[in-house]
């Protein structure tokens, strides 16, 4: 190891909310860049530290364990800091907090930026606007900035000002229609933010992009990244089938895309139910006829498996009920482990549908060290999901644990911008200088 | 003039995950050089086709996935394959390749043989589940990794099966995740002159995203509390899908800013009753199905995109559930340029998805079409100054010139 970094040197302005924009910050903090995110006391943007500062506690009660899982099923003093939905991508980060509704503020901001390479937002379109943050305002501080915007649908054309999360420029992409249950109506689709994922990823990749070509220009640039467009990409099979042949598709559960069979969820001997999330499910898919045969020796070789109406692919696609109805009765009788233990030795792709809390047990991921531990103060200890790559010479590590809310006003005001003692309190007294949300802010 | 104008890219990989990643260096100016197998990388033989024929030139996967790169069909077997493979990688700052973990070593290309030729090239090895590890021989697919990585298991209705993503959705996400890689390697490369392997699980890249799962996993770590599969049915003040006069609409958070819903809804008398302005309202069942009734009636007189109209007008956060028909043909994405089209010398005119991303310089670019299997076998070996004779050892019989 090099004890570098690929990104060591390069600073990022995090303005960014909810999910695709901090997971974006997050990756470029993997990779070493020194992330800083800017947070208002004023303000409690919603969906970026939990849905309300102070939420009530039967809030908390009735929500599910990714946002109302809180340590020890407490609220605790400052539940900004260790709210579920958003903690896992605090990782990696420094926090400092300034009112940028404020002309100070604003000029504090300006004083960063100048000291900065990338500035990364995702707010709703006109947010940074009502605030005075624009690309030439940036370039006003620094020539060299490179500005990320991530805007729903783009910041043009008739839907610019549309409001949206993830899910919803997934409908509007076509996604929410594609999946599901093939006999159920799409209102039994959970909302989900794949959108978010892709976005995040992209956006990191596009700043590693800019950062390429200034390195060569010596000039930053603005990045629109129209998150819906940005989205489309995921749903490849269905955009090209449509332009190719003008074929709407629809869902097809569980099934492959390419008419591979079997191809599906089965039930697992489960040591409870759904409703506590005790029932288990394990996947298998086989993807050409030899993948087949050993599944037929996983299952021990049982006599439906050679009749004709499972002996091609076609015939296994065409008869996939009955198939799924009978490798179902085989796989309910053992563990979802066993049944992936047992496919796998015959060469047949499975693996169990793992609810989340049991991924901390698996055995290939422990192998891995994939999970990493931290400590943050107001949280206390605990184990999270680890990185997504491992580099041999420049390891991905989790240096800083979720930051916390102000936690590196000291550095940011007295390091970086140079602040002295007098300005400092001053910047406190004012308010801008907080480690906890003013109480004007619910 | 294209940000990765300077990189070259030597691409092993096939299938989605890492031609999706390699895609997006080719699309911001990287050559790469796509080494596929004698018959061609299996995406070939994936559809859908175009009218539905299957061809290996005629996918329309493979194509989306392939554009702006050049492919050189090699027989790996052959000693003069591999020789010609390590000329083109002592020119490249990145090799990039998805066998099974430890067949990369089998074929004298491995990591070892890399560095001792080239210290700053690197290696991204992508995988199922890693290099390492009791699962690295095992075999997976898309379905079989996000439901073991990715939050699959809340996702559907309770008393059924979870049920995964459209298509092949999460091994975009997880080849966006290489892309990552392969760029922060590069960095690595050029700034400090670290070469080095990147091992890549698949299962990692869908546990590690941000789509939920994280949250799951902390949120047991806390409280001990598990997720349970909830349908997006209507629920919340609004919240979830909704049916309305030609389709559904999704209000999935909507309820966060009550203002601005009751704005949308233009302030009718039921809307106005006070017990919905408490926020503890949100939790009662009652209550909440009450207030449905009402908007559901209000949904079911209007289509999708009048609805969508009001909810923009009164920023609401909402998405009227489009098909590929509907998006393909909306005006906002025609009228952005979204859409592109390539020619291609078998398939004609293709449209396809744009530009993942707008740059201001530097920027996407639709250079070349995917590329014939092996139709730059030649050109790619000579300018690697391998010779004649070498090029027609390596290359064997049978290749498509």
């Amino acid at each position: 190891m090099t004890g570098r970094m690929p990104l060591e040197g390069y600073r990022v302005i995090d303005l960014c909310v909810v999910w695709a924009g901090p997971f974006a910050t997050m990756l470029l903090g993997d990779l070493g860049a020194e992330v800083i995110k800017v947070e208002n006391p004023f303000v409690f943007q919603p969906l970026t530290r939990g849905a309300m500062a102070h939420p009530p506690a039967a809030m908390i009660e009735n929500s599910p364990a990714w946002s109302g899982g809180f340590p020890r099923n407490q609220l605790g003093p400052r539940p900004w800091n260790y709210g579920p939905t958003f903690v896992s991508i605090f990782r990696n980060k420094k926090s400092f907090t300034v009112d940028l509704r404020r002309p100070e503020g604003l000029e504090l901001l300006q004083r960063l930026v100048a000291r900065s390479d990338v500035v990364y937002e995702n707010n709703a379109t006109g947010t940074m606007e009502k605030l005075g943050i624009t690309y030439d305002w940036l370039r006003q501080a620094n020539e060299r900035i490179i500005f990320v915007r991530v805007p729903a649908y783009g910041s043009s054309g008739p839907y610019r000002t549309a409001r949206a999360l993830g899910v919803h420029l997934e409908g509007v992409m076509g996604h929410t229609l594609l999946r599901g249950y093939e006999d159920t109506d799409p209102s039994a689709n959970t909302a989900i933010y794949s959108g978010d994922y892709l976005a995040g990823a992209q956006g990191a990749f596009a700043v590693m992009a800019a950062l390429w070509q200034r390195e060569k220009t010596g000039e930053g640039q603005l990045i629109e990244i129209a998150q819906a467009e940005n989205a489309a990409s995921m749903f490849t099979q269905a955009i090209m089938d449509y332009t190719l042949n003008r074929r709407v598709q629809g869902t097809i559960g569980n099934r492959d895309v390419f008419g591979r069979a079997p191809c599906g969820v089965y039930p697992a001997r489960s040591p409870g139910t759904a409703e506590a999330s005790l029932d288990r499910w394990v996947s298998i898919h086989c993807t050409d006829d030899a993948a087949w045969e050993g599944l037929k020796r996983a299952m021990g070789s049982p006599a439906w498996a050679e009749e004709p109406r499972f002996a091609t692919n076609e015939a296994r696609a065409a008869n996939f009920r009955e198939l799924d109805a009978l490798i179902g009765a085989w796989t309910a009788e053992l563990e979802d482990y066993e049944v992936m233990r047992r496919c796998q030795a015959e060469g047949v792709a499975a693996a169990p549908v793992l609810e989340a809390s049991r991924t901390f047990d698996d055995p290939q991921l422990r192998a891995r060290n994939f999970f990493r531990r931290q400590r943050q103060a107001d949280a206390g200890e605990y184990e999270y999901l680890g990185p997504m790559w491992q580099f041999g010479e420049t390891p991905v590590e989790f240096y800083q644990p979720p930051v916390m809310f102000g936690e590196h006003n000291d550095y940011v005001y007295r390091e970086l911008l140079g602040c002295s003692e007098e300005e400092y309190q001053r910047f406190q007294d004012a308010g801008h200088v907080a480690m906890e949300y003013d109480a004007s802010v619910r | 003039m294209q940000a990765f104008d300077d990189v070259t890219v030597l691409d092993l990989t096939c299938h989605v995950a890492g031609p999706y990643a390699t895609r997006l260096l080719a699309d911001f100016g990287a050559d790469v050089i796509k080494i596929e197998r004698p018959g061609g990388d299996p995406a070939r033989a994936l559809g859908p086709f175009q009218g539905d024929a299957p061809h290996p030139e005629k996918s329309g996967l493979f194509f989306y996935l392939n554009c702006n790169k050049r492919s050189v069909v090699l027989d790996l077997k052959r000693e003069a394959a591999r020789s010609a493979l390590l000329r083109l990688a002592d020119r490249a700052d990145l090799v990039v390749e998805s066998f099974r973990p430890g067949v990369i070593e089998r074929l004298g290309i491995g990591w070892e043989t890399l560095q001792a030729r080239k210290p700053s090239l690197s290696l991204i090895s992508v995988s199922n589940f890693g290099q390492t590890g009791p699962y690295r021989d095992y075999r997976a697919s898309e379905l079989v990794l996000y439901g073991f990585g990715g939050e699959m298991y809340s996702m559907g209705l309770t008393e059924r099966e979870p049920v995964k993503m459209a298509g092949t959705a999460a091994l975009f996400e997880s080849g966006s995740a290489v892309a990552v890689a392969a760029a922060g390697a590069l960095f690595a490369s050029r700034r400090f002159g670290i070469g080095q392997r990147v091992d890549i699980s698949l299962a990692e890249t869908q546990l590690g995203g941000v789509d939920r799962r994280h949250a799951a996993a902390i949120g047991y770590q806390f409280s001990g509390r598990r997720m349970v599969r909830t349908a997006g049915a209507a629920a919340g003040m609004p919240g979830g899908i909704y049916a309305c006069a030609d389709g559904y609409v999704d209000f999935n958070g909507a309820g966060l800013y009550p203002d601005r819903v009751l704005d949308m809804l233009n302030s009718p008398e039921w809307a106005l009753d006070p017990k919905y302005a408490d926020p503890l309202a949100r939790l009662n069942p009652a209550i909440i199905e009450e207030w449905n009734a009402n908007f559901i009636a209000w949904c079911i007189e209007r289509t999708k995109r009048e609805i969508w109209t009001e909810a923009r007008r009164a920023r609401v956060l909402c998405g009227p559930l489009f098909t590929m028909q509907d998006m393909y043909e909306d005006e906002h994405f025609r009228g952005r340029g979204f859409w592109q089209k390539a020619e291609h010398r078998l398939m004609g005119e293709v449209e396809m998805a744009g530009r993942p991303f707008i740059m201001q310089q530097g920027g996407w670019q639709l250079r070349r079409p995917a590329p014939l299997l092996g139709e730059h076998t030649q050109e790619v070996l000579r300018e690697a100054g391998v010779s004649e004779a070498a090029i027609a050892a390596a290359t064997g019989e049978g290749v498509l010139r």
